[in-house]
């Protein structure tokens, strides 16, 4: 990634309508293209997850964040900056388990899934599945593995969309041997 | 898809139908859908043996998203009202889709082709190629 981008600049926004209708094209073509839901779940997990891989570094460039100090607060960046930032939404963070490594997400709104509606045939499909594998795919990046699933969503006929997300535990930071160091961007959130 | 409907109509239908099809307050960035499209360029490539293959897929893509964007935008903008001329379906595109999909107007308006192919000279020209029988008609309804 060599575009220049500082803080100030680049916070472009576009209206939703495009993001959601271009969204529903991809996961419309996906179920063309595989033949079940589990197939789609899967595929969008994946796509998620190098989108997530590319995202952290645009959001690391466009946010003031620093290191995290532990996972609550990884919980707050990620529902106070990160998903404002891209979808203009705040999930709230609730459901903390007793041992502070897991907690929900609850979304009250997603622009990925306005006007969707899911068909009798697809009712074990993950609409939203993109998203688990972006959280993953950015987390890793900063020498985290979580784990991340769709514990309720309003399309399957819950009351609210909520994501589960578990801390499983720190990544070794990857420096290849020798003097020369990357300079890619990990910087532990 | 209609703004208001009777609900002796969408009695026993889902609650999507009675929704507001205004336009959406939420804002995501730039760089959400850019990252999006880019996956959806490399899914793509990845099924396909030819650079032509890959437009074509894109292409199909597109067209999904064109069609539902053209019942929305004929709504809200034309009062249900789509048009059937070829210059006004043009202005239409130049004016209201551009405006929907990248926030400002097409830059001119030239020429007349609608099969749809990219050109890359002096910037990016879309060629839109009509088909005879459309001219024909165009024609035809230049009297009225």
């Amino acid at each position: 990634m060599s575009r220049q981008s500082n803080r100030t600049t680049d916070s472009k926004k576009m209206n939703a309508e495009l993001f959601t209708l271009t969204y529903g094209a991809l996961v419309t073509q996906l179920c063309k293209d595989y033949e079940n839901d589990e197939e789609v779940n899967k595929q969008l997990d994946k796509m998620g997850y190098n989108i997530g891989v590319r995202l952290i570094e645009d959001f690391l460039a466009r946010s003031s964040v620093g290191r995290c100090q532990d996972f609550r607060e990884t919980a707050d960046v990620i529902a106070k900056v990160a998903f404002k930032m891209y979808l203009g939404i705040t999930p709230s963070v609730t459901n903390w388990s007793p041992a502070g490594d897991e907690f929900s997400l609850i979304l009250e709104s997603n622009p990925l899934v306005d006007f969707v509606e899911l068909p009798d045939n697809h009712s074990s499909l993950v609409y939203s599945n993109l998203l688990c594998g972006v959280l993953r795919g950015a987390l890793e990046m900063v020498q985290m593995a979580v784990e991340v699933k769709f514990s309720q969503d309003t399309l399957r006929g819950d009351n609210v969309t909520e994501i589960r997300m578990k801390f499983i535990k720190r990544m070794e930071e990857n420096l290849p041997a020798g003097d020369e160091v990357h300079s890619r961007i990990c910087v532990p959130c | 898809m209609y703004q208001k409907m009777e609900t002796r109509f969408t009695r026993g239908k889902s609650a999507i139908l009675e929704r507001s099809l205004t336009r959406p307050k939420t804002e995501v960035s730039v760089s959400a859908f850019a990252l999006l499209f880019s996956e959806m360029v490399q899914y793509c490539q990845s099924r396909v043996y030819s650079v032509s293959e890959l437009q074509a897929r894109l292409a199909d893509l597109g067209q999904g998203v064109g069609a539902s964007l053209l019942d929305v935008l004929v709504l809200r903008e034309k009062n249900g009202k789509r048009e059937t001329k070829v210059l006004n379906i043009l202005l239409f595109i130049k004016v209201s889709v551009w405006r929907a999909l990248f926030g400002k107007e097409a830059d001119k308006l030239d020429g007349f082709p609608a099969k749809v192919t990219v050109h890359w000279h002096k910037g990016t020209t879309l060629m839109i190629k009509f088909d005879e029988a459309v001219i024909a008609r165009d024609k035809a309804l230049e009297g009225r």
